[in-house]
């Protein structure tokens, strides 16, 4: 159900945050995932301003060996893209295999950063979680085999959605937030929090805050992977996602970057199989007790337990792709 | 009465069988018939408007003044309601009526109690949202296990308890069996409860054309029932209420009747004195509409090391919701000597189970031809020829030889799991059942054909097309009949105003309309003959239509095309209504069918993918090859997708469906579907004029089972469960392994 809004035309992007900071009003860029919440109850914004309105924010870049990605850029545009194919395969693999076809042609980068989980009782407006002010967290006892395995302490088990957040995590990306006055360039993993943070949302950004753009170190040349594990191949969701990044030195990885997307709330970084990997070369013996490092820590819950041999699969998997020089 | 002399049977299986026919019948279809049209491969006579959308659903249906109704759901499992106040919502912008519904005792989440109609509808859902319902919450059981526990909350209250035993079935001698037994298999199965998810949801457009006359487009698999249910619940005169289903977005069995909310909106369209159009959302139409019941079946049998199975025992139970009919088709497949089973009905606080394709079989099934494939792996003996070896059936014999060959049966993995590596390649089998030959007697089935002066010909029936192509083969069957092409022909379906037609149920539309086609359109050709006869200076039984002409047989030189003959007519029309006559006896009533699936299984992520299916499916005449084949296609889609991903999942602390949309409740997409051969295997079968079986079903039974039994081949990992998800695959390889993985 949807309750009547203004829709409101950004004149720049000032105006845009100006707008957007007003009681009531929301950002909507692909308008995918507001509209989805919208229908079910979840948010009733009476004020839509219109990113798309913005020029300019649809621009692929390449300048000092980084990747710059406009945040009105399609997922399907980021998935084609030379440039982005060329420095960062992985961010063009996440984007070409998530959601489907008419989905990609719509969705944005900044919308699919900053969409909200896929928590089936977060997305059902009879369930008063905690992500909506509620006191409870109905998967902690309830059905969830499709929640988090890390993070374990809640007080939410979401697990984050975004296939560009775990690739970008992976490649060491930041993102650019515009404030309404000035741009501060925020990196990946500080940009999403966890719900320990604050519950009822996945992220840093304030009110009226917009990100413009996402910038990336350049990955041409390193070794790179993106995995993922569906049920079903058309429209569906992972139930795991794995992201690496490394360099080769001397025969040895080098600045490993591993992120689980799918895992918890937000994406996972696996620090103890990086350090683990590191000068290492990579083999199968080395990927399967990286894997298993990375799993050491894994808290599932009642129907979820699963999630842990598939993640250890795919991570050595992963790996091994990644070395093999395998497309992403 | 005449009798006739018929070659029923299948190739190298043929028998002369005499049959007395009821006068004015035409000669049945058999094994000699020399037919053009009929068992061709004809597209859809409504294939084109469908895909550009000329195609109108009830969903489409636009009239002046129409209002948009929405419905209000119960949120709670179990509750009472104590007080409903609509004031606010008659109060809000647009809304033009309110009703509440007549049973204030809500047991399930989703249940209906009340529906608005408004100007649009926004304002209809959320006038919905203003009205003020207190509830007061009963103690509810959602789950099959705690529904059965003495002292579980009870679903009824008048009810002992929430088990609903069916009386025991016993044949032959069990005990007897099992001592017989040089093998026995002991298991339990677990199906999931499965929606319709029709692409059309539930609905109807609701018009008052007077106080006393109601038309209805309705989306419905029975247009006579939902005229007969409008007309009862409204007290009219069935002469009217007019139904229309023109086209309809799929039905599986759970459009058969009129639902309280959709006399909801005819009754709000009789408050607002405006037409009301009605479709339920997708949520609704997952909680409400129907769905095909969960199972358990405790199975034990037993077989000799020659391959026959001596006893068989079965006890199911399963919950339809606050529904019944959970029961399941097992055994019945194969021919066991002592067969002993139980089964129940479970009560649980959920959504009404309906008839679904096929009801009780596929879960049925999907227990019985593992079992079959346990026995066989059991005694070491190849899957098919054991089920050869339990089989009487000829055409399912006959079909497990072609589908070995169409599949590569050799091909398969002759030690299951064997092989390096964690991809896995394999093959099962299974073998379904179905069988409709139409009603034996008293049909009430008509149909019109009538043949007009500029050589225009109707051909009328009321019933609906549920997507099976029940327009075409109506088209086919009187186009051969009246040797004309059948785009010559206009057939005129899905309205209550032509002669009487069946409800799409238990796949009785073909076996009922086909012989009364038939029989119509010969009834008209030979009132056209005995015009046309003096002109060619013959006899009426001289002459023969084909190809758009009448041509006395004997000298072919007298001929007159179709046109001008029936410029014979002057002014009168021909106008012939033929009943369907009663059944006769025929060859094998029986559709059997048989599928085999191949399978790639990664043991380690647990991720089955179906490689290949091939069906041999049988189903007496094939009246049109394409939609035939379409209907096995579209049965094995939906049987990939319940044996690997679908499942109604309710929230077991609150009782709540938790994936009640199609993201969550997944239906296997374009992706996920292998390569489907279907191989129509021809029968001559008689029973009725035009020998035909019902198929909408038989191909939905067995799908699952094969896929089950392929994964046992490539991985060596027996699912026991369905739906085949990843962590059942990836928890069944750790037990192997003997411990947690
Ligand atoms: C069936 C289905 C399957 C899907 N599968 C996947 C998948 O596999 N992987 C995946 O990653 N996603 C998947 N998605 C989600 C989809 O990719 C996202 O909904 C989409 O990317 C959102 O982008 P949008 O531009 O439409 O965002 P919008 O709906 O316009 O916005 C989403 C949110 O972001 C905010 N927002 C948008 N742009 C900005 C900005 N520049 N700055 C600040 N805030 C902003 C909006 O206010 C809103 O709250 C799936 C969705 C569906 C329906």
């Amino acid at each position: 159900m949807t309750t009547p809004f203004t829709y409101l035309e950004p004149a720049g992007l000032a105006d845009a945050s100006r707008l957007a900071r007003q009681e009531g009003a929301m950002l909507k860029a692909g308008g995918i995932d507001l509209l989805d919440e919208m229908k079910e109850g979840l948010v009733a914004p009476e004020k839509v301003v219109r990113l798309s309105a913005l020029k300019g924010m649809d621009r692929i870049e390449v300048k000092n060996g980084k990747l710059r990605i406009g945040a009105l850029v399609t997922l399907a545009t980021v998935a084609a893209h030379k440039q982005v194919r060329e420095h960062a395969r992985i961010l063009a693999a996440a984007a070409g295999q998530a959601a489907t076809p008419q989905i990609r042609n719509a969705a944005t980068v900044g919308g699919n950063l900053c969409q909200r989980p896929r928590c089936w009782y977060y997305r059902h407006e009879d369930f008063p979680c905690r992500k909506k002010g509620g006191d409870q967290c109905f998967a902690e006892t309830g059905e969830n085999r499709y929640h988090a395995i890390f993070a374990a302490d809640g007080p939410c088990h979401i697990v984050h959605p975004s296939a560009l957040g775990t690739a970008l995590a992976a490649l060491g990306g930041q993102i650019l937030v515009f404030d309404g006055q000035k741009s501060r360039s925020v990196a990946v993993e500080q940009f999403f929090a966890l719900p320990s943070v604050d519950v009822t949302r996945e992220n840093v950004l304030q009110p009226g805050e917009i990100i413009e753009a996402v910038e990336i170190p350049s990955a041409k040349g390193k070794k790179s992977a993106y995995h993922k594990q569906r049920e079903r191949l058309a429209a569906d969701w992972p139930l795991a996602e794995v992201a690496v990044v490394y360099e080769v030195k001397n025969g040895a990885a080098d600045g490993v970057r591993l992120v689980l997307g799918h895992a918890a709330p937000i994406p996972w970084r696996c620090p103890t199989a990086e350090s683990y990997l590191s000068g290492k070369k990579i083999d199968a013996g080395a990927a399967a007790e990286a894997a298993r490092l990375a799993m050491a820590a894994a808290a599932p819950l009642a129907q979820n337990e699963y999630k842990v041999p598939l993640f250890t699969v795919l991570i050595a998997r992963a790996l091994m792709a990644a070395e093999k020089g395998e497309p992403a | 009465m005449s009798e006739v002399k018929l070659k029923l049977g299948i190739p190298g299986k043929y028998e002369e069988r005499v049959v007395t026919l009821p006068e004015g019948e035409p000669k049945p279809y058999d094994a000699d018939s020399k037919l053009s049209v009929v068992g061709s491969r004809h597209p859809r006579l409504d294939g084109f408007a469908k895909v550009t959308g000329q195609a109108k659903y009830a969903h489409d249906i636009r009239l002046p003044d129409m209002l948009y109704a929405a419905l209000l759901s119960c949120p709670h499992p179990h509750a009472r309601v104590k007080s409903l106040d609509t004031s606010a919502a008659e109060n809000m912008p647009g809304v033009k009526a309110v009703v509440a519904a007549a049973d204030q005792h809500v047991r399930f989440a989703g249940q209906y109690v009340a529906a608005v109609a408004a100007e649009t509808l926004e304002q209809a859902e959320r006038a919905c949202r203003a009205i003020k319902v207190d509830y007061e919450p009963l103690p509810f059981v959602v789950d099959l296990e705690e529904a059965r526990q003495p002292g579980a909350p009870k679903v009824f209250d008048n009810r002992d308890s929430n088990v609903r035993a069916a009386d025991p079935t016993e044949r032959g001698n069990l005990a007897e069996g099992f001592a017989a037994a040089d093998a026995v298999v002991e298991a339990t199965y677990k199906t999931q409860v499965q929606t319709h998810a029709c692409m059309e949801t539930h609905g109807l457009v609701a018009h008052w054309e007077a106080p006393d006359k109601l038309k209805v487009w309705s989306s419905t698999q029975g247009t006579f029932a939902a005229r007969d249910n409008l007309a009862r619940r409204f007290e009219l005169g069935a002469e009217n209420v007019e139904v229309i289903t023109e086209y309809m977005g799929g039905g599986f069995g759970s459009k058969l009747g009129l639902r309280d909310f959709e006399s909801a909106a005819v009754e709000l369209a009789r408050k607002a004195g405006r037409p009301v159009h009605l479709m339920v959302d997708r949520k609704f139409e997952h909680l409400s509409t129907g769905n095909r019941p969960n199972s358990v079946q405790v199975m034990k049998a037993g077989c000799t090391k020659d391959g026959k199975v001596t006893a068989w025992q079965v006890d199911s139970y399963g919950t339809s919701g606050i529904g019944g009919g959970a029961g399941v088709a097992n055994p019945s497949v194969y021919d066991f000597p002592a067969v002993r089973k139980t089964s129940a009905d479970v009560y649980t606080n959920a959504g009404p189970g309906c008839p679904m394709r096929a009801p009780g079989h596929p879960q049925g099934i999907f227990a019985v031809e593992s079992m079959m494939d346990e026995l066989a792996y059991k005694i070491g003996m190849d899957p098919v020829e054991f089920r050869r070896k339990n089989n009487s059936h000829p055409i399912r014999d006959a079909e497990f030889e072609l589908g070995m060959k169409a599949i590569g049966w050799e091909r398969r993995n002759q030690t299951p799991g064997a092989g390096p590596g964690p991809l896995h390649r394999g093959i099962g089998v299974a073998s379904g059942r179905w069988s409709n030959v139409g009603e034996r007697r008293n049909s009430r089935i008509q149909v019109r054909v009538a043949i007009h002066p500029d050589g225009g010909v109707e051909v009328e029936n009321g019933a609906q097309d549920l997507g099976t192509g029940t327009r075409t083969i109506v088209g086919l069957l009187a186009a051969e009949e009246l040797g004309l092409p059948v785009e010559a022909l206009t057939v005129k379906i899905g309205h209550t105003s032509y002669p009487y037609g069946p409800a799409s149920g238990g796949s009785s539309t073909a076996p009922g309309l086909a012989p009364t086609v038939r029989k119509a359109a010969l009834l008209a050709r030979r009132r056209l003959f005995e015009v046309v006869a003096p002109a060619l200076q013959a006899q009426p039984e001289q002459l023969e239509c084909r190809d758009g002409k009448i041509t006395v047989v004997s000298d072919p030189g007298k001929t007159m095309d179709w046109k001008r003959a029936c410029g014979l007519l002057g002014t009168t029309p021909i106008n012939e209504l033929a009943t369907r006559s009663d059944n006769f006896d025929g060859w094998q009533a029986e559709a059997a069918g048989v599928q085999f699936a191949e399978v790639e299984v990664d043991v380690e992520t647990g991720r089955v993918r179906v490689l290949k299916v091939v069906v041999v499916q049988d189903c007496g005449t094939v009246l049109d090859r394409l939609t035939a084949e379409s209907q096995v296609i579209g049965a094995v889609i939906q049987g990939i997708s319940y044996a690997l991903l679908e499942d109604r999942i309710l929230d077991r602390t609150t009782g709540v469906m938790v994936n009640p949309n199609l993201e969550q409740y997944k239906i296997a997409g374009s992706w996920d579907m292998p390569e489907i051969e279907a191989i129509m295997y021809d029968a001559a079968i008689g029973y009725n004029n035009a020998g035909v079986n019902g198929l909408g079903e038989p191909p939905v039974t067995p799908t699952a089972a094969a896929i089950a039994n392929a994964v046992y081949n490539a991985a060596g990992l027996r699912m026991r469960e369905l739906p085949i998800t990843p962590w059942r695959v990836l928890a069944a390889d750790a037990a192997r392994r003997g411990g947690r993985s």
